[in-house]
């Protein structure tokens, strides 16, 4: 009864991510206006990012700095020399009818990014994923349909160039990526190392993180790529995952059912879970690029690029390798603390200050979080400074006051901030840790519950916890926990 | 007409009112504007405000620049604030730019009086101005003739006297040619001088803004108002500007022995005989004056052309995208959907020129055929800008024809772009290689048309350049010769 069934095909997907970057510098790549975000249309505009006739664009040299120093932390080789390039194609939102972007020299090339990912059994496993390439580009404006939700079929359209000539990084991976959820790892990566360099604030709801997939499936052992797909429209890393999941389904079907998979544009729909088809390639378009005349070349020293090395922050990979090696956390708790940079920026400063880095690490993580969940707040927002928490966790380690206490008193330090030390004793929740003093409330307990004394000596020993419960109680949870314990066994027993 | 020396002097010694000279201006332009044409908007609100300004600052006693109260003509390229700037274009016929170009506004600050914009080939793409989408400008010496081009407005306004001095803009020689046509002087200024911010941009990497005047001198005192770095423009040079009216200098002497060198390429097929005899004449002269002639030669520059009327369209298709009726400009005001916009827009907007230069410009940057044209293309204009290296080596200053032929019958050449494209040839490859060069009067032909002679300079040597021209000039008399109008 072994009869084996004829082995099945297994496919694997092949995964590269085109990610753009809004970079967050104060006015736009070519020019003076500002870049925020949410203004009425056409409010930040100005007549050079509007392409008037007779303007001429200006590298903000910020750019510059920001574009190398994302380079350098993605493991790239600057270019010494680079150009900007003229990309021609017409559309209404596109304000020159060509965008100025970078072709054959790009200021960034030839990195990678490492991601950290769990396998089936649930242990750590790290990926590296290649970096083809980091470019400086302009965004365009967007437009806005009447009477239909695109172009074709709207009854008129309006411009927007707000976001028209906001400084953007394009930045393309290799094809090293081969599931959804390492695609959306490597997303998430690549957004902390933008947000630890203070370049972009990563914001995909906004947008000033977009990334685009490309994806094709092959049999798992054969080297040639299958008909690549280009997936756009996702709005989070978790629909970047459940995109590529999807798409990986459906070509897989079609692979085994023997259609073909075509090369086209597929949007991602939120609310019906599934990429559905936008428009097919023909050929490749024909972008008539050639170097752009009004901006010379791009060149940056040695000694500029090493004096911006020098300015990296620690990154969130090195970061991690720190907290497991040098910190003792585990790579689990590494991971979740280094999300986010302000994060571990409260954290370290709150080592500095001598707390223990895993009773830290447990505090931030667990009652921390949970109420800047609650609030909506960040660890920037919150009263409670690093050096308080450090305080409070120094408290705890000297048995001032028991964990359940700083639980307690924790809500009132988020939001009020101040002294722990002070709040306790104004509270009057030190810790009664004086053993002549608890046995008098142990006495007091054991006297008011004869029933219960007589069932416990009988043998019901598991109401020793209605005792600590009692004694609890009578003492506004400032008994400390072990001595009440200790005492209270030595008492009920006689 | 007399000098800007001259003016300033009549106006600090309050002789005439700075009201005085731009109503001298704007009613000699109304005497003259029906036959001659070379403006599309007439600014004499504006001219009389400005005017007013520069009077009450001398009333006042306060000091004023040589330029204040100069009457000056704006090619219709630069973009004046409040003005319609057309471009000689239907496209931008309602175009009121928001901004103000650098130059204008340079201009505006020395207190110089802009009486009007003048007429041009439609985006500065003709020799003859006859592509403007409004109007023909006449030549001031043969109204039946065409003053050059692009910038023939502002050439055939100075020749005139419908103004002191003017803008123009110099792409393949749009400058030196009409100076040389209407037999005034003429600069094209070394690629980078002066700003381009505010000039709608033909071909970026060859466009380049200078002055017209009756006077070397003239042409000088222009050229140190608009020179110098702009940091709205990241092609601008970022070097000291030297006093170009202080170089000038009544002879060669000062500088020991002026070597001058005369381009063999330009003398040969295609040139007319009165033209070069004139040259010939004029080098001869310049060797009297004690500069020493050599001939030259740079074998690329017959390159020149072929190697222009590749990189200008393909810059040109990209910086003419943006006319699409979307923000700016005309629109066809009933399209079918986007495309049908874009395609009517276009098609209605652009004349036959612009249309042409746009499609050949597509054409060598598309896929397949960048390498062999564009690309191809750039490297020769590095082989002609070390032909130009070499020449310097040699000597401080080279000379050339700056047109074959004198002007030419209007309509002459309309059917024949590639005849019309040779006029270019002398002029072009000064372009390709960003160097300075001026074009001053040598001499007549017999029909009592001028001719002009070019002058090329090393790179950012406008000071030599302008005191070799202006010593020639003042030893001659081909400056002092006024056209036939009957005004």
């Amino acid at each position: 009864m072994t009869s084996a069934a004829p082995a099945k095909t297994q496919y694997e997907a092949v995964i590269g991510l085109e990610t753009h970057c809004q970079l967050s510098t104060e006015t736009k790549i070519f020019s003076t206006s500002s870049t925020q975000f949410g203004g009425d249309p056409n409010t930040n505009i100005d007549p050079v990012c509007m392409g008037l006739p007779g303007t001429l664009p200006v590298l903000n040299q910020k750019v510059l700095e920001y574009a190398v120093k994302a380079g350098l932390a993605l493991n790239c080789q600057i270019a010494p020399y680079s150009k900007f390039d003229r990309k021609q194609y017409f559309y209404p939102d596109l304000p020159k009818n060509y965008q100025i972007s970078q072709y054959d020299l790009p200021i960034a090339e030839h990195g990678w990014l490492e991601i950290e990912l769990d396998d089936e059994a649930g242990s750590l496993v790290r990926k590296r994923i290649g970096i083809t390439r980091l470019h400086m580009e302009e965004d365009a404006g967007k437009l806005v349909h009447g009477g239909g939700d695109r172009l074709s079929g709207s009854t008129y359209s309006l411009v927007d160039y707000n976001r028209a000539g906001i400084p953007l990084v394009e930045i393309v991976s290799e094809p090293d990526l081969r599931s959804g959820t390492e695609a959306a790892e490597y997303a998430r990566e690549l957004r902390r190392i933008m947000r630890y360099l203070g370049v972009s604030d990563g914001n995909m709801q906004e947008g000033s993180l977009r990334c685009d997939v490309n994806i094709s499936v092959r049999p798992v052992g054969t080297e040639a790529f299958g008909t690549k797909v280009e997936i756009k429209n996702m709005n989070s890393f978790n629909a970047i995952e459940r995109a590529i999941n999807y798409e990986i389904e459906r070509q897989t079907a079609a692979v085994e059912a023997g259609e073909p998979i075509y090369q086209e544009t597929r949007l991602w729909e939120e609310g019906a879970q599934r990429t559905i088809s936008m428009r097919m390639k023909e050929g490749s378009s024909d972008y008539r690029y050639f170097p752009e005349p009004d901006l010379g070349p791009i060149q940056v020293s040695s000694q500029q690029l090493e004096a911006w090395r020098t300015e990296l922050p620690e990154l969130p990979a090195q970061k991690r390798q720190r907290y497991e090696q040098d910190l003792g956390l585990s790579p689990y708790d590494a991971r979740v603390l280094t999300d986010d940079r302000a994060m571990t920026e409260y954290f370290e400063a709150a080592i500095a200050t001598g707390a223990n880095a895993k009773q830290a690490a447990n505090w931030l993580m667990g009652d921390i979080s949970a109420y800047l969940n609650t609030e909506k707040a960040a660890i920037t927002d919150i009263a409670l400074t690093p050096q308080t928490l450090a305080e409070m966790i120094g408290l705890i380690d000297d048995s001032t006051i028991s964990t359940k206490i700083a639980k307690d008193i924790l809500p009132d330090l988020l939001a009020q901030g101040g002294s722990a030390k002070d709040l306790v004793e104004r509270k009057g929740l030190i810790q009664m840790s004086d053993p002549a003093v608890l046995e008098a409330e142990i006495e007091q307990v054991i006297a008011a519950h004869p029933d219960e004394l007589e069932k416990y000596r009988a043998g019901k020993t598991k109401l020793l916890g209605f005792f600590v419960g009692q004694v609890m109680k009578r003492t506004g949870g400032r008994a400390d926990p072990k001595l009440t314990n200790q005492l209270l066994a030595k008492k009920l027993n006689g | 007409m007399a000098s800007i020396r001259e003016l300033h002097h009549q106006l600090i010694q309050k002789e005439r009112t700075a009201v005085e000279l731009a109503e001298a201006a704007l009613a000699r332009m109304d005497a003259l504007e029906p036959q001659i044409k070379s403006f599309l908007t007439v600014t004499a609100d504006q001219a009389l405000a400005q005017a007013r300004r520069v009077d009450a600052q001398i009333a006042a006693g306060e000091p004023i620049g040589l330029l204040a109260g100069i009457p000056i003509g704006i090619k219709d390229n630069m973009c004046t604030q409040g003005i319609r700037t057309t471009c000689g274009s239907r496209i931008l016929e309602t175009f009121v730019p928001p901004y103000e170009s650098t130059v204008t506004q340079r201009l505006q600050q020395a207190g110089a009086v802009m009486v009007g914009k003048t007429n041009m080939d439609e985006f500065a793409m003709g020799s003859s101005t006859e592509t403007s989408a409004y109007q023909v400008t006449a030549n001031p010496w043969d109204v039946e003739r065409v003053p050059g081009g692009s910038s023939g407005g502002s050439a055939a306004a100075v020749a005139a006297g419908e103004c002191v001095v003017s803008l123009g803009s110099d792409t393949g020689g749009s400058i030196r040619q009409p100076a040389s046509l209407c037999g005034v002087v003429g600069m094209k200024p070394t690629y980078g001088l002066v700003s381009r911010y505010g000039l709608v941009a033909f071909a970026s990497s060859l466009d380049q803004i200078g002055p017209f005047g009756r006077s070397v001198e003239d042409v000088a005192l222009v050229l140190q108002a608009i020179a110098g770095h702009d940091p709205h423009d990241a092609t601008s040079l970022d070097v000291e500007i030297p006093d170009y009216a202080a170089a000038l200098k009544p002879d060669f002497k000062p500088r020991g022995k002026l070597r001058i060198g005369i381009i063999k390429e330009t003398f040969g097929e295609g040139l007319d005989a009165t033209v070069e005899a004139a040259v010939t004449q004029a080098v001869e002269q310049m060797q009297a004056m004690g500069a020493e002639v050599q001939v030259v030669s740079c074998p690329q520059f017959r390159y020149g052309l072929p190697t222009y009327y590749i990189i200008a369209p393909s810059e040109a298709s990209a910086n003419l995208a943006r006319y699409d009726g979307v923000k700016f400009g005309y629109r066809h005001d009933d399209p079918e959907n986007l495309l049908d916009m874009y395609v009517k827009t276009r098609s209605e907007g652009f004349g036959a020129e612009v249309k042409r230069r746009i499609m050949i410009g597509t054409y060598v940057l598309s896929a397949g055929y960048y390498d062999a044209y564009y690309l191809k293309a750039q490297k020769v204009r590095t082989l002609i800008k070390q032909d130009f290296e070499r020449a310097f080596q040699q000597v401080d200053v080279l000379v050339s024809p700056t047109s074959p032929t004198t002007a030419f019958r209007a309509g002459e050449k309309t059917d024949d772009p590639l005849g019309m494209y040779l006029l270019d040839l002398m002029t072009i490859p000064v372009n390709l290689a960003g160097l300075p060069a001026i074009s001053l009067p040598c001499g007549f032909d017999a029909q009592g048309l001028p001719i002009g002679l070019q002058l090329i300079g090393n790179v950012l040597r406008e000071d030599l350049l302008l005191s070799v021209a202006h010593a020639y000039e003042q030893a001659t008399e081909w400056h002092k010769r006024k056209p036939p109008l009957a005004v």
